[in-house]
């Protein structure tokens, strides 16, 4: 199947809160935003006009601060709000205009969601709850037990099935509402806040939790959240909304690097860029470069680095792949020593470490503090990408916290 | 002064009204309440005359191993004592009369009220169209609709019971309202979500999670219809009533006192056990 296959798609999407919303969309027509539209009708746009696309096995963030509309845009997907107007397609199908009965057969056999607040039932057992859903669907008790219980195992919390929910911690129960919708296997997971009730140790094991999940299968996960470290975290894709509207959607690096507009800039200023850029985003390829042939001798190297005005060469071989650094006094040492005809790898400097270019900046920082050239950035296969000296890493630092 | 004010002058003639209101009842639907008496008869007189029929010992038994269960060891001692000490008063067989008449209301109040408070519960016009009626059932004297009942049901323990049901049905309407408007909406978006039809919302959420304040209603229903069962032996009902009443009648208090002791023992084991049973919904 083709990696960008949509398998949610929301087109024009509308919720106003009260009584005849109609009225709300002229004004909207005529350029009007949230607050004149409240006052002047007494109506609440919750979301106003959204249209984006969920591919499948993705995890799609959105993300905005509270009373930005994300809640109720996400409960719009499984109806328990009733949309406005416009159209959600889960599988070409539109939701926002099926039948109650097709509706609940889509919510027991493709949709779950897991809640910020848990809501799980506290006069279940821990397996009653995570069998919830089947139980509701009218699987038979052998069968949902069995599910209930392969989920529970599946969050580490097998030992706890005959418990009651409030026997156990908040990270616990949360792993048990995870549970429940593990266990309906369902094509896509809605998850609102799920971890913002829980401390932040928990919140982020909660995450890595999530994130082993998806490496075993690859589910679509539509995940709300109000904090951007989460969300450059676990998404795959991200999409920002303000007062209703979604602003802008991309993967967290293209967010990162252009924001559409102020508020989300502001949103990202507190950001850690080490978290969410990788060195092959920064490496530059402004240093010189030696292919080492045959008629490449050390001081033709030498030449080279002299007339770039710099103090260090990166030399690869045909193919480009990274075989080590030279400089200036490294290249002086060996012609002074009389070897004038020696290979430039007498040259090369000692300790040298290349970075990965899918390595974080985080990661990378240790080797770049470390040494006083340029680490080189090399992929996969060895082949150069450039270098990241300090000045680059410290001017990220710099632009990102601005 | 103005003349509006003049009490004398202006006058609503309520009673006259009430009077010809019961009277065109009586006259033309005395049949469709008779009716209505046929249920409560069967019940009444089936559990009347098991109770009546059933070994004290059984009963003793019986009490004991459910106070056991339910409210522990202590609660359990103390029933024993209550329903042996009212046998050697000599009152035991009033007792399960009135004990009869109390399952029979109680079972008719369950029956209708639970339906009404969930109906309640799920539409606010019908529960505010029903709480003026509920809190004329409750608080209008027993006295005052104890006529129109004998003249609707003619006299006798079906009617005291039919009274009984009238007096004592509010609260477990109220609180069955009240307990499923409590379940956290979270917990039912949360049934939504994984798709239960509004009927499995109300039946494996709503219901469950409101169980101990609906017990904590039929707690209230069953002290409530205690307290009118003995006043509906003015009405001809039978059981610890009758004592109660012969006793205040020809001035022998010790009568009337052994009646009371019994009723107030029997309503402490009664409430001990219900609230009990409520404890156990909490979980």
């Amino acid at each position: 199947m083709d990696e960008k296959n949509a398998i949610v798609q929301v087109k024009n999407l509308y919720k106003i809160f009260g009584p005849n919303p109609e009225r709300a969309f002229s004004l909207i027509e005529q350029g009007k935003g949230k607050a004149e539209v409240f006052e002047e009708t007494g109506l609440t746009i919750g979301v106003k006009d959204a249209s984006f696309e969920v591919y499948e096995g993705e995890v799609f963030v959105v993300m905005g601060l509270s009373g930005s509309g994300k809640s109720t845009l996400v409960r719009m997907l499984n109806r328990l709000i009733e949309p406005t107007s416009g159209h959600v397609f889960l599988e070409g199908k539109d939701i926002a205009e099926m039948p109650m009965e097709e509706l609940i057969q889509i919510r027991r056999d493709k949709m779950c969601m897991v809640f910020q607040s848990f809501a799980l039932m506290p006069h279940m057992t821990v397996l009653q709850n995570a069998a919830f859903g089947l139980e509701v669907s009218g699987k038979s008790v052998k069968e949902r037990e069995e599910r209930g219980m392969k989920a529970l195992e599946q969050v580490g919390l097998g030992a706890n099935a005959h418990n009651y929910p409030k026997e156990l911690s908040g990270g616990m129960q949360q792993r048990v509402g995870l549970a429940r919708g593990l266990a309906v296997d369902p094509t896509i997971m809605l998850m609102d806040e799920a971890f913002s009730a829980l401390d932040p140790l928990i919140r982020t094991e909660m995450q890595d939790e999530l994130l082993k999940l998806q490496e075993q299968t690859q589910r679509t996960v539509i995940f709300i959240s109000h904090d951007l470290d989460e969300a450059m975290r676990i998404g795959d894709r991200i999409a920002m909304m303000e007062g209703g509207r979604i602003v802008q959607v991309g993967t967290p690096e293209e967010i990162l690097k252009n924001p559409a507009d102020e508020y989300v800039k502001a949103f990202f200023r507190g950001v850690d860029p080490t978290n969410v850029l990788y060195a092959g985003d920064i490496a530059s390829d402004k240093f010189v470069t030696i292919v080492d042939h045959k008629g490449e001798g050390l001081r033709t190297a030498l030449e080279k680095i002299n007339r770039a005005e710099r103090d260090y060469g990166y030399v690869l071989d045909r193919r480009h792949r990274f075989k080590g650094i030279v400089s200036i006094d490294s290249l002086k040492q060996v012609i002074d020593s009389g070897t004038e005809d020696a290979k430039l790898s007498k040259a090369f400097l000692d300790k040298v470490q290349t970075v990965k270019s899918s390595a974080h900046l985080q990661d990378a920082l240790p080797f770049i503090s470390d040494v006083p050239w340029p680490v080189p950035v090399v992929d996969e296969d060895n082949v150069y990408k450039g270098a990241i000296s300090k000045n680059i890493f410290l001017t990220t630092l710099h632009r990102k916290a601005e | 002064m103005p003349d509006i004010l003049n009490f004398d002058k202006f006058f609503l003639p309520v009673d006259t009204w009430i009077s010809a209101l019961v009277d065109w009842l009586v006259g033309n639907f005395r049949p469709q309440f008779q009716m209505i008496k046929w249920p409560v008869d069967i019940t009444l007189t089936g559990i009347d005359s098991f109770l009546n029929w059933l070994p004290p010992i059984i009963i003793l038994i019986f009490i004991v191993l459910f106070a056991w269960k339910f409210s522990g060891k202590a609660v359990a001692i103390f029933s024993l004592i209550s329903f042996l000490l009212i046998g050697y008063m000599g009152l035991w067989s009033e007792t399960m009369t009135t004990l009869a008449m109390v399952f029979s209301a109680v079972i008719f109040c369950i029956v209708v009220g639970i339906p009404l408070g969930i109906i309640a519960s799920r539409s606010d016009g019908f529960a505010a169209s029903i709480r003026p009626v509920l809190d004329t059932m409750q608080t209008t004297p027993a006295f005052v609709y104890l006529v129109p009942v004998v003249m609707l049901f003619s006299i006798g323990t079906v009617a005291g019971v039919i009274a009984t049901i009238v007096f004592s049905m509010p609260p477990i309407i109220r609180l069955t309202n009240l307990g499923i408007r409590q379940v956290h909406p979270e917990l039912i978006e949360a049934a939504l979500a994984f798709g239960c039809t509004p009927k499995q919302v109300l039946l494996k959420v709503q219901v469950p999670l409101a169980m101990p304040t609906i017990m904590a209603g039929l707690n209230q229903t069953i002290m409530l219809s205690l307290s009118m069962v003995v006043i509906a032996a003015l009405i001809g009902a039978g059981g610890l009533g009758v004592p109660v009443f012969q006793g205040l009648n020809s001035l022998q208090v010790g009568l009337a006192g052994i009646g009371g002791i019994s009723i107030v023992l029997m309503a402490m084991v009664l409430d001990r056990i219900t609230q009990s049973l409520g404890e156990l919904g909490k979980r």
